[in-house]
């Protein structure tokens, strides 16, 4: 059996990549605003926790890590970790047009070549298939 | 990127959130293979019924200790490193090392296919670098 993706799982990976690249773009701009933090003082990272855009950045990423989880238990590590590079260029144009931070034709390169890589990775099967051991349900 | 930060600095920062990463993505993906199809799981005994089998795996638990530390340090590092750098090429590093703890670990068919994927991600990282 082929492993194919049903819409509704398509939709979870969509989840899986917005969400993760969103919420490091609104925890990089919260940390702009606490501003740099040294070993000295770690206790810093806890007033971290009470700017706005660090707490939205939080629950961005539990959103990810739920969705993430999901596509885990139907799929391979190394097919959806792939997928989800797309949010890459997400994470790129955001912090250009918001962040205002400058990318170079290297990094555009960079990109691109990231985004070549997960072509390849999205044509394949979904799920390594073990042929040893049966699932429990169907020892009965 | 922030003046005051070293190169080394930047690349020990971005190397330590992949580091944990890794060690939390293979623990987590380990144990949800155990667990088996979460969409079945939830169809059978509902979202709390799922959540429960979840959290009640310790090599979850184990997994999401290794992305607490992985977040805290890319909290760490975002403070200091430009989000296009340091988010995409500790994610692609993750991604790299991933690859073969699959293999390793999981027994994943990393074939030419993910293989060559790796590759040009690694090449991304470099690029992105520059």
């Amino acid at each position: 059996m082929k492993h194919t993706l049903t819409p509704q799982r398509y939709l979870i990976l969509l989840a899986v990549m917005l969400t993760a690249s969103i919420g490091d773009t609104l925890l990089s701009h919260g940390m702009g605003q606490v501003g740099p933090i040294s070993f000295a003082h770690l206790g810093l990272l806890f007033l971290a926790l009470r700017n706005p855009w660090v707490i939205s950045g939080i629950l961005l990423l539990l959103g990810f890590f739920a969705s993430y989880l999901t596509a885990l238990s139907w799929a391979d590590l190394t097919f959806v970790l792939p997928s989800t590079a797309f949010g890459y260029v997400v994470v790129a144009l955001l912090s250009r047009f918001w962040l205002h931070e400058h990318i170079s034709l290297y990094r555009w390169l960079g990109i691109i070549l990231i985004v070549c890589g997960v072509g390849f990775v999205a044509n394949g099967p979904s799920l390594t298939e073990h042929p040893a051991p049966k699932p429990e349900g169907a020892a009965k | 990127m922030n003046a005051a930060t070293s190169t080394f600095e930047t690349w020990a920062t971005i190397v330590t959130v992949a580091a944990t990463a890794i060690a939390g993505d293979i623990l987590t993906a380990g144990a949800m293979r155990r667990i088996g199809d979460l969409d079945l799981i939830r169809a059978q005994s509902g979202l709390a019924g799922a959540i429960k089998a979840v959290v009640s795996s310790p090599m979850f638990l184990l997994g999401v200790l290794s992305m607490a530390l992985s977040f805290f340090s890319l909290l760490f590092t975002l403070s200091k490193v430009d989000v296009s750098l340091a988010a995409p090429a500790s994610a692609s590093l993750t991604f790299i090392g991933n690859a073969a703890a699959a293999k390793l670990f999981l027994h994943e068919n990393v074939d030419k296919r993910r293989w060559l994927a790796a590759i040009f991600v690694c090449a991304g990282v470099v690029l992105l670098s520059r």
